[in-house]
């Protein structure tokens, strides 16, 4: 094993522990704080793939903002005394869990996943190849989800804004 | 390879020490130059032996020694890891977004070219951006676990604060990274060596005898993309007059009410470190980084024609030394605007944020294209 697989290892590991404290920590701000980690170790598994940018990015825009934007909600509300979950929720998390143990079985009875599915090279995840496929190949769905994005925006001024 | 990390090493420790020991002289010259602007002696009971004369050095070992020695006080009801933790989170983002700003451009020694700049990132500015938001962490994160009203009331104010005027300083540098073309800060930082003349076309004949001369410094580019940086840097660094999650008449701290001894005091030095990062950044994008107006790899080089060849060293000495003068020279503007102007009231806070620097931003952004797209 090189150096960079023990590196992925050992974040691997880390990344599943913040996960699962994301989910089993009973103070729910030390759950947001398990998530922000979770996202910054993310962000480091993408720096390892050649891809900075999207990793730098994940940083700036998930745990930067959102998280914060989360961390701001949860501290106003300050939910002490963690409620029943509905018995709803048992239902869709199981049928998550199936889902996803349905494609990791499939995926392992391939033979798991190709050895290099991408030629990973040094540009490969450069700010300018991936704005060049962004702004080319990519540009319809990209203008689409900016244009949907701007939608939610509105949609959310104006429930804000609606006379009482 | 070891010499290789032996370099970065040493690199990353000089960068260090230079940002902590600003850092910390800094806090003697707000308090001396408080003093100054409202006609009073300052810090002066600092003496070794009744030997006061050293103000700034007694200053900056007694300042520690004091906080240092003094009871590190936890809220009962508050959280004590995460209280911990805050701090930590604060002074760190601070100190480690230097490491992407060049100090100078290469020293050779013998066989080796080292660039001065502890990481050379493809992606520079955006990290920048990236550390620079999980800033406001260590201040969410202190306000929450001190279980005090007046501090969750400071690191939401803050939280917002620094959020709004995040976009308003990713905006405005967008302008610098179109003109250089780079997100690199050191070539950022090397693009700004030439001359305007050289950067236009044939057809701008009026332009290149006016302004031609002028090195193709950020600020004479961009004059309002740096206006509109320095704003949202200052709002990022929350002091006076963006110094809301801390107003002491309003809210006694703010996010580090709770806080006492060493970890206030690493509160205290990432706010200094903040600004010694904020200059460097101003620097390196506004005003040619580690240039020296006409200053080339081997030589002046002045545009009335006259060359005074210099070595190498002496080079690479002048440059290290203007970066290091440029960055204490903002650093001492930040110091002489907090001394000089009120606070602002919240909502004016948030209104110059997003009605008045968000749009200006932009409206840069796109002036900036149709310049570049006209003069190509």
């Amino acid at each position: 094993m090189d150096a960079s697989a023990i590196l992925f290892y050992v974040i691997s590991a880390l990344l599943v522990l913040a996960s699962l404290m994301v989910v089993f920590l009973r103070n729910v701000v030390h759950c947001a704080l398990a998530l922000v980690v979770a996202l910054f170790l993310i962000a480091i598994l993408f720096v390892m793939l050649h891809a900075p940018m999207v990793g730098v990015l994940q940083v700036l825009v998930y745990a930067g903002a959102i998280m914060v934007l989360f961390l701001f909600v949860i501290m106003f509300l300050n939910p002490t005394a963690s409620e029943p979950r509905p018995k709803l929720w048992w239902g869709f998390g199981s049928l998550a869990a199936l889902l996803l143990a349905a494609s990791l079985a499939a995926l392992l009875s391939n033979g798991g996943a190709p050895a290099d599915p991408v030629a990973a090279t040094e540009i490969f995840g450069s700010p300018e190849t991936l704005a060049k496929s962004l702004f080319t190949d990519f540009v319809l769905p990209f203008e689409i989800t900016s244009v949907l994005l701007l939608v939610a925006i509105i949609g959310a001024v104006v429930l804000a804004k609606r006379e009482p | 390879m070891i010499v290789d990390i032996g370099i970065v090493a040493v690199k990353a420790f000089l960068v260090l020490f230079m940002v902590l020991n600003l850092a910390g002289i800094l806090g003697w010259i707000e308090r001396k130059g408080s003093a100054l602007i409202q006609d009073r002696i300052g810090a002066n009971r600092a003496s070794v032996l009744g030997f006061a004369g050293m103000g700034l050095v007694n200053t900056l070992v007694a300042d520690p020694l004091k906080f240092l020695t003094k009871e590190d006080f936890v809220p009962s009801q508050g959280d004590k890891f995460l209280h911990t933790l805050a701090p930590c989170m604060a002074l760190f983002t601070a100190l480690v977004t230097f490491a992407v700003i060049p100090f100078g451009d290469i020293l050779v020694l013998g066989e080796r070219v080292i660039n001065l700049q502890v990481a050379n990132l493809n992606i520079g500015i955006l990290y920048v951006f990236a550390i620079g938001s999980l800033g406001v962490y260590g201040i969410v994160i202190g306000a929450w676990a001190s279980n005090n009203k007046f501090s969750l009331l400071g690191g939401v104010r803050g939280s917002a604060q620094m959020i709004s005027y995040e976009v308003a300083m990713g905006l405005s540098v967008i302008g610098i990274l179109m003109v250089f073309g780079t997100l690199e800060l050191q070539e950022i930082a090397r693009g700004q060596g030439t001359l305007i003349r050289d950067m236009l076309p044939e057809s701008a004949g009026f332009l290149k005898s006016t302004i031609g001369w002028l090195p193709a410094w950020g600020i004479f580019l961009q004059p309002l993309a740096f206006l509109l940086f320095f704003t949202a840097a200052v709002a990022e660094t929350k002091r006076i007059p963006f110094d809301l999650p801390e107003g002491e008449s309003e809210l006694v701290a703010g996010y580090h009410v709770e806080y006492s001894g060493g970890k206030f005091l690493m509160f205290f030095a990432g706010e200094f470190a903040e600004i010694v990062t904020a200059a460097g950044l101003m620097t390196t994008l506004f005003f040619g980084g580690w240039q020296v107006p006409y200053l080339m790899r081997d030589g002046f080089h002045f545009p009335w024609g006259e060359t005074v060849l210099l070595p190498h060293l002496a080079v690479t000495a002048l440059q290290v030394a203007a970066f290091t003068l440029k960055v204490i020279f903002f650093c001492w503007l930040q110091i002489l605007l907090r001394w000089s102007v009120p606070r602002f009231r919240y909502d004016q806070v948030m209104r110059l944020g997003w009605k008045m620097l968000l749009p200006l931003a932009l409206l840069n952004v796109i002036v900036t294209a149709i310049v570049i797209i006209a003069l190509q």
